[in-house]
């Protein structure tokens, strides 16, 4: 399947797609009114060390444990998409504590989120699609 | 192909789509011996404090399941390959799964009886979590007998709703069989400042009709009373037909048992801990659902193993979040801050266990899998403790990990 990687030497470190993530996540159709006065939670993150960066989201695994671990039915599978329904999570944690990516993150209502690669609104996830330098790509592998 | 498997719950689940993945016109029978149509057990504590309802707690199985409610597996015959159940039919296996699970322990306690069953239950189903809502009322005073994980959930979700909540456990100390001292300490402190009282090492002695004597002479007096000493797995009917037991089923990393044609998987078995190589039941949601996978991949005839259990635990109790696994055995490394508890154990180059609190269990994951791969500490980068970051790990094992999404 398709999933979002990162050339590691074209990235420049400027988290630019975090924002992007959090605005088509967000109801706000202007970042600054999606990214005023919020902790910014993004379903992807950026490590920096130096000059190295490190892109990482959900891998939408094959066979994925979180939905294994998930106590409450509220993860599963859309296609291959690992997609959540907010309605059903009672943030157990419970897949935050099996995930080996570290891909799910507390939302601000308070329910788990995660990325679902823009599926709602089609085509290329928001994070590949704004990145500046090419560096973050959409694509089989 | 047939398949029957006795109970309907995380394992059954995940072994009925394990065995329907491989395409074949295998047929799965599924016997419950509760009325209610399968259901998220855990949600039961989270149904009481409205954060969710009985519709959206049901567990969904694949349709061509045949699930048979409010009717139990009896007897295994195993010579004619048959399971006798409570309806007076006889269900033919060529595989069978036993997922029966586990169920309260409720010790002798002295006068027990004199406890009308209109005010205490247990704490394990749904019709417990009803039959709990029905009693809840402003001005009743509560006592839970245990602290384990189901007292504590159960305490959580009523006390909001009750007068008072006072919870009693044998063992000095909170969820030990899930924290460590400090972070059993650290928890009771949270609990008891949201009101919570707790009366540790002490059991009761003598019940009466409203009250419970303890073993230091004091009296509680209760309105409700929620037993929640421990859970036992279902093991009987295994038991009867000569089947292999410890604490629990004994299973192979097939989810195989001692008996052909026979598995088990979830809370009704015992298996080896990779974190303390010791074999013991590991009684949680995910344990259950690997279990349940390998067993129906193999019932269909696919070698399938599931080779690193591990217990672990991700809980909540109000806004307090922790997240646990493994074994807390070795050197401690201690990085508590503001942020919560990060406490780790470390052993011959390996990491053992983990308890991380608060906004200190994001990504907490990818420690746990350091535990499940028993990584050696040694290759990776010393920070990996301060911040759970994939970029402490050496090129191959973030490749590694990768394809292994694939
Ligand atoms: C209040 C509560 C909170 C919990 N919270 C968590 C949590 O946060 N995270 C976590 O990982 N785990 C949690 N657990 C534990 C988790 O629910 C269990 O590990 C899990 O349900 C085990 O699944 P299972 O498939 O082994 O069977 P079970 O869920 O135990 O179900 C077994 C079923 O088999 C039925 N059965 C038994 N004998 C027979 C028979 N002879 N014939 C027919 N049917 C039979 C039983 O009635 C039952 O319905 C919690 C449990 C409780 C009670
Ligand atoms: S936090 Fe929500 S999505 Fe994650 S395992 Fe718990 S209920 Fe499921």
């Amino acid at each position: 399947m398709k999933r979002v990687y990162i050339n590691e030497e074209w990235c420049l470190g400027c988290h630019l797609c975090e924002y992007n993530c959090f605005l088509s996540n967000s109801k706000e159709s202007d970042m600054v009114l999606a990214c005023m006065g919020k902790n910014i939670k993004s379903n992807l993150h950026i490590e920096d060390s130096g000059d190295i960066h490190f892109a990482f989201n959900c891998r939408h695994c094959k066979d994925p444990i979180c939905i294994k671990a998930c106590i409450s039915g509220a993860l599963h599978k859309e296609g291959e998409v690992v997609v959540i329904d907010k309605e059903k999570c009672v943030f157990c944690g419970s897949c935050i504590l099996v995930c080996p990516y570290g891909a799910l993150m507390e939302s601000e209502s308070g329910v788990m989120q995660k990325c679902e690669l823009c599926i709602s609104s089609g085509g290329v996830p928001k994070c590949v699609e704004g990145c500046p330098n090419g560096a973050l790509v959409f694509e089989e592998r | 192909m047939r398949h029957v498997i006795i109970g309907a719950s995380f394992a059954a689940l995940n072994a009925a789509k394990a065995i329907l993945s491989n395409e074949s016109d295998d047929e799965v029978v599924v016997l419950s011996k509760e009325k209610d149509a399968p259901y998220y057990r855990p949600l039961i504590s989270y149904l009481l404090m409205g954060k969710t309802t009985e519709e959206k707690m049901r567990m969904s199985f694949p349709e061509s399941v045949k699930i048979i409610l409010g009717t139990e597996a009896e007897r295994i015959d195993t010579k004619k390959k048959e399971v006798i159940a409570s309806n007076g039919k006889r269900y033919k296996y060529d595989r069978l799964l036993i997922s029966t699970g586990s169920r309260p322990f409720v010790p002798p306690f002295k006068g027990l009886d004199r406890v009308s069953d209109e005010i205490k239950t247990t704490f394990m189903t749904l019709e417990d979590a009803r039959k709990l809502n029905g009693m809840l009322d402003k001005d009743k005073r509560v006592l839970i007998i245990g602290s384990g994980l189901i007292g504590l959930k159960s305490a959580e979700a009523i006390l909001e709703r009750v007068k008072s909540v006072d919870v009693i456990d044998l063992q000095n100390r909170i969820l030990p069989a899930v924290l460590d001292e400090v972070s059993s300490e650290y928890l009771k402190k949270y609990l008891e400042a949201k009101g919570m009282r707790f009366h540790l090492g002490l059991s009761v002695d003598e019940f009466s009709e409203k009250s419970a004597r303890l073993t230091d002479n004091s009296t509680l007096d209760f309105d409700i009373l929620v037993l929640a000493v421990g859970v036992r797995a279902n093991t009987s009917l295994f038991e009867e037909i000569g089947g292999k037991t410890g604490r629990g089923i004994l299973i192979d990393t097939h989810s195989r048992t001692s008996i052909p044609n026979i598995y088990a998987a979830g809370d009704v078995t015992e298996s080896m801990d990779i974190s303390s190589m010791a074999s013991k039941p590991i009684q949680i949601v995910p344990n259950a659902a690997f279990q349940g996978e390998t067993a129906g991949m193999n019932m269909a005839g696919i070698e399938k193993t599931f080779e690193n259990a591990v217990p672990m635990n991700a809980t909540g109790f109000f806004s307090l979040h922790l997240i646990t696994a493994g074994t807390y055995k070795g050197e401690l490394l201690d990085l508590s801050d503001e942020n919560g508890l990060r406490r780790f154990y470390i052993e011959n180059d390996e990491l053992k266990g983990f308890i991380l609190t608060e906004s200190a269990i994001e990504r907490g994951g990818i420690y746990t899998s350091l535990i499940r791969d028993r990584v050696k500490l040694s290759t990776l980068d010393k920070n990996i403790f301060k911040a759970p970051l994939l970029m402490a790990f050496p090129k191959e094992r973030r490749e590694k990990i990768e394809k292994e999404a694939q």
